[in-house]
């Protein structure tokens, strides 16, 4: 009888060691703490360029993560990715004159939405389209450019 | 020739005759497991023979693995000066593949190889059928409640082989070799996915838990009732297990990681 005892209380003990170390692997290891992204609201933006960028990447403001891209498509009529965005409920104060630019974390890093909000008093609701945007910096077209232009300064 | 092709006919069909039993096994199993609801002290019997006694082997071997990726990756990594990223990736490693799958391997060699030479000697010894005599269904009492529990035990042991490889790496990244701990964190839990990492993670660990556990059961089972048949039946089960879990590994990782 004490033997069963002792067998249940170590089964115990080990089932509740596994479910804790799932637990400190969901809240320790990975992003279950910035739940929330999902009752946010839908927010659209049309861009050149997104190179890079994927779903799930994070939409930031002033460098804080307010939301994740949830969808990126293409346009047929204008040939402009569209990227959707979920943008947590609790920051709903965006301006509708806000602006979007693809940005890069580091010179290598993952590739992200920064939004930098403008100074109009409508907000953007659900649904909403954020006009001002600006694409990826393709590091080929940049290095491209700069050999052109070394190159004409050059002639002179 | 003719010989050659019937002893070639007689493999393929005691080969699919095998398979055949594996999988009556396996439904007379999960239609077993059910009735264990009136009986739980049989299933906390087998997680405790199944998954407690392998916890030493899976915390010890966890903590290595995880010193070791942390060991290694950092001297990669830091040609790149990306040694920032050490945490990451340690936890997508251990997380998405090595908890699940190391954890699998060390399960069949510690716990399915147990199970199987357990029943194969239930068998050989003439207790299982003893069972059927008194009419216990020696499934029910016997496979069932072994099955169940290795069920049970596998994500948990994943679970906590995945935690305390982390645990090793930090140790090593950021106690020995002086990685920032913020970053090994931080980095961490921005790249890190619930869904799509920790939870593909437990779906594999549960799938390789039945797999590692029937293979087991089946095994024991299906043994020839004599000493060197229980010892071939031990050294199939650890061989097809683990065969098993690494061609399921990657079956798995297209499926989840591979297509878009």
């Amino acid at each position: 009888m004490m033997q069963a005892r002792i067998v249940e209380i170590w089964v115990g003990v080990f089932v509740a060691a596994g479910l804790a170390a799932l637990f400190m692997l969901a809240m320790q290891v990975s992003n279950l703490t910035v739940v929330g992204d999902d009752k946010g609201y839908t927010i659209k933006a049309r861009f050149e360029n997104v190179s890079g960028l994927k779903v799930r990447s994070p939409v930031t403001v002033a460098g804080v993560r307010v939301g994740r891209v949830t969808a990126i498509d293409f346009d047929t009529q204008s040939f402009q990715a569209v990227v959707s965005m979920s943008i947590g409920s609790n920051y709903d104060q965006l301006p509708v004159d806000t602006s979007a630019s693809v940005l890069t974390s580091g010179l290598v890093g993952e590739k992200y939405i920064g939004l930098d909000p403008g100074g109009d008093m409508d907000v953007l609701k659900d649904g909403g389209e954020i006009t001002l945007t600006q694409s990826t910096l393709v590091l080929e077209q940049m290095i491209g450019k700069f050999l052109f232009d070394k190159a004409e300064s050059g002639k002179e | 020739m003719l010989g050659w092709l019937q002893q070639l006919g007689h493999r393929g069909l005691s080969f699919f005759e095998r398979l055949g039993r594996g999988h009556l096994l396996l439904l007379a199993l999960l239609r077993g497991v059910p009735p264990l609801v009136l009986r739980p002290l049989l299933v906390v019997q087998q997680v405790y023979a199944i998954g407690v006694l392998s916890l030493l082997i899976i915390v010890v071997s966890g903590t290595f693995v995880g010193m070791v990726l942390g060991l290694q990756l950092y001297n990669t990594l830091v040609d790149f000066g990306a040694e920032a990223s050490l945490g990451p990736v340690i936890a997508l490693t251990l997380v998405r593949e090595l908890g699940p799958v190391v954890t699998a391997l060390l399960f069949a060699g510690r716990a399915g190889s147990a199970l199987t030479a357990e029943i194969g000697l239930m068998k050989a010894t003439e207790q299982l059928s003893g069972m059927e005599m008194m009419a216990v269904d020696p499934v029910r009492r016997v496979l069932a409640p072994r099955f169940l529990g290795g069920v049970i035990a596998m994500p948990l042991l994943a679970a906590i082989f995945s935690l305390v490889g982390v645990y090793g790496g930090y140790f090593v990244g950021v106690g020995l070799l002086g990685v920032d701990e913020g970053s090994y964190w931080s980095q961490m839990q921005s790249l890190v996915d619930f869904d799509d990492d920790l939870m593909n993670g437990v779906i594999k660990s549960v799938v390789f838990g039945v797999v590692v556990t029937w293979i087991a059961v089946f095994e024991g089972n299906d043994a020839v009732p004599t000493s060197e048949g229980v010892s071939r039946a031990t050294t199939r089960t650890v061989v097809h297990s683990s065969l098993a879990v690494l061609g399921l590994d990657f079956v798995l990782t297209a499926l989840m990681f591979g297509v878009d």
